[in-house]
């Protein structure tokens, strides 16, 4: 650009006005997300030790030192990994029939729109839905399946989009060259189509789990509290990492603060593992495909 | 999803029949106490904290996505492409806590100078003066929305075809003409739908608002003094030492957030929707 003659002054200086401005607008969001992490890992190092990996809260005071976060951790991973286990099939379900049966017609279109809606819906709503449901009308105690079974409502329309996106990838060659071989449907998605979009498809199940494993608001209605380790997730209150550190937060200790900042770097790290783990599926399995 | 607003409606109805304010224009919230309570409050402090959000988020993720898409040069865009994604799957709880440990602190002097000297236009008056103010709110829930707006943005902006650009470029259009002509209104749609859904976010996001708001109840305009509240924080607040009848009336309010939230994002997917239609991409 540098080569063309004759910009008039005003152009010019817009030119560099609208570019000075985007740096800035850069400059402005890099800070604060910057800031944030730098916030965490600050200030999470200095609890995060074995103790805190490997005690709960059970008998230790708003004022004491100590504790940790094993109750919440535990939790997290029982309640992610149980709302993973519902909502994998059923989400991969739905995206093969949105993608192999159903397609362009009045009931996939509507099922898409409503998938497409069901990805804004905040996420206090399902968990108050889940309580609405499973704990008042169906009278179910409060639990760590409770927990899950909202987790799973926010996890699902992400499975369906992501699933269903890599299935559309699949060539339709591939497809058709079983089916000309006398390959019958459910056998040609399940030895072709599936393994080929396999990649995507497990990416996707990642970075939906790393997203609902951050949710706190569902936990809060349905899981509830404790300060105890509960390692049954259909039996009583559990505990949740996003949960423990909004609890430590709210409290006005130094040292439950301090806990707080710990169990927000311990969540960080899982989340940022899981989207590692999703990056590295997509590395590992095919570095020669597409993207 | 017709069960969800089935289950909400079923749930809420007791409580809704021993209200003794109207439902919709109460201001008070009380239903553990005297069993008055209403939406008001709390789906103004929801709306305008939002909308706030979304007007700090905007300009400034639009930019993002086009320094990514046409500024930043290549290694480094697909690098900051990558960022972006990471900081859009940062949990909202560690938002809420950065919210409440440092921007509340820190953001009471400029919040401060803001009234002083800016104090003639209503937005920015009022006595009380904190940290823990709608305006702080609405800073972190614009934080927290950025990347998922600078996102799609980003996706929308790079599929502005070639040759529309170069033409551009060919007339003798400077770069910024370029964007002006070419990118943005292609990329137009994308972009409000981006932030209809930035904006869904910013509504339902709970924890973050529960932190830092003091947990008010009223209807003012004075973004700055201490006061507030959404409807997320409130169920997120008041859960824990509700009656029968208070899960009720929190139920309902989460009824409200379901409903407006809903138009939202119908609105967001109708217009790309539309877009679909007008481009004729086979992508």
């Amino acid at each position: 650009m540098s080569a063309v003659q004759h910009i008039s002054p005003a152009r010019r200086f817009k030119d560099r006005l609208a570019g000075g401005l985007v740096y800035l607008a850069f400059a402005i969001a890099v800070v604060p997300l910057v800031a944030v992490l730098w916030m965490v890992i600050q200030h999470g190092v200095a609890r995060l030790d074995l103790e805190f990996l490997t005690h709960s809260m059970r008998n230790i005071g708003a004022r004491d030192a100590g504790g940790g976060a094993y109750h919440a951790i535990l939790g997290t991973l029982e309640q992610v990994a149980l709302s993973s286990l519902i909502s994998v099939p059923v989400g991969l379900l739905t995206a093969i029939y949105l993608v192999e049966y159903g397609r362009g017609g009045q009931l996939s279109r509507a099922i898409s729109f409503f998938v497409d809606v069901m990805t804004g819906i905040p996420s206090v709503v399902s968990g108050l839905f889940i309580l609405a449901f499973w704990i008042l009308a169906l009278g179910m105690p409060f639990s760590g399946f409770a927990g899950a079974l909202a987790l799973s409502i926010l996890m699902m329309p992400t499975v369906v989009r992501s699933a269903e996106e890599m299935l559309r990838l699949v060539p339709n060659d591939l497809r058709e060259a079983a089916y000309a071989l006398g390959v019958p449907k459910w056998r040609t998605i399940v030895k072709v189509v599936l393994p080929t979009a396999f990649t995507g498809i497990a990416t996707g199940i990642m970075l939906a789990v790393a997203r609902v494993a951050g949710e706190t608001a569902p936990l809060l209605l349905t899981v509830f509290f404790t300060d105890s380790i509960n390692e049954d997730p259909f039996n009583g209150p559990q505990m949740g990492l996003p949960l423990y550190v909004f609890d430590q937060a709210a409290r006005p200790t130094d040292v439950a603060v301090d806990r707080a900042w710990a169990g927000a770097l311990t969540l960080i790290l899982i989340v940022m593992l899981l989207n590692l783990a999703a990056r590295f599926i997509g590395w590992w399995r095919s570095p020669a495909r597409n993207r | 999803m017709a069960a969800i607003a089935v289950f909400l409606v079923v749930e809420a109805v007791p409580a809704l029949r021993v209200n003794k304010g109207d439902f919709f224009s109460e201001v008070i919230w009380d239903p553990n106490g005297t069993q008055t309570f209403g939406i008001a409050a709390l789906a103004f402090g929801t709306v305008i904290s939002s909308l706030l959000a979304l007007v700090m988020a905007l300009p400034v993720a639009v930019g993002v996505a086009l320094f990514i898409s046409h500024y930043a040069p290549r290694r480094l865009a697909g690098l900051l492409g990558y960022v972006i994604d990471l900081l859009a799957a940062v949990p909202s709880v560690v938002y809420g806590l950065w919210g409440v440990v440092f921007l509340v602190p820190f953001i009471t002097g400029p919040w401060k100078f803001l009234n002083e000297y800016l104090g003639w236009i209503p937005l920015f008056a009022g006595d009380s003066v904190a940290g823990r103010s709608v305006l702080t709110a609405s800073v972190i829930l614009a934080v927290m929305i950025l990347p998922i707006i600078a996102a799609i943005s980003r996706e929308v902006f790079l599929q502005v075809p070639r040759s529309h650009e170069e033409a551009a470029l060919a007339l003798g259009a400077t770069r910024w003409e370029m964007i002006r002509m070419a990118v943005l209104p292609f990329g137009r749609p994308g972009v409000i739908s981006a932030a209809m859904l930035g904006l869904g976010r910013a509504m339902g996001e709970t924890i973050a608002v529960a932190l830092v708001l003091p947990a008010t109840f009223g209807i003012s305009f004075q973004i700055l003094t201490a006061q507030g509240n959404s409807i997320a924080a409130n169920i997120a607040n008041g859960f824990g030492e509700a009656t029968p009848i208070g899960r009720g009336a929190l139920i309902a309010s989460g009824l409200v957030l379901f409903a407006i939230t809903l138009v939202v994002n119908i609105a967001a997917r109708l217009v790309i929707a539309r877009r679909k239609e007008f481009s004729g991409a086979a992508a």
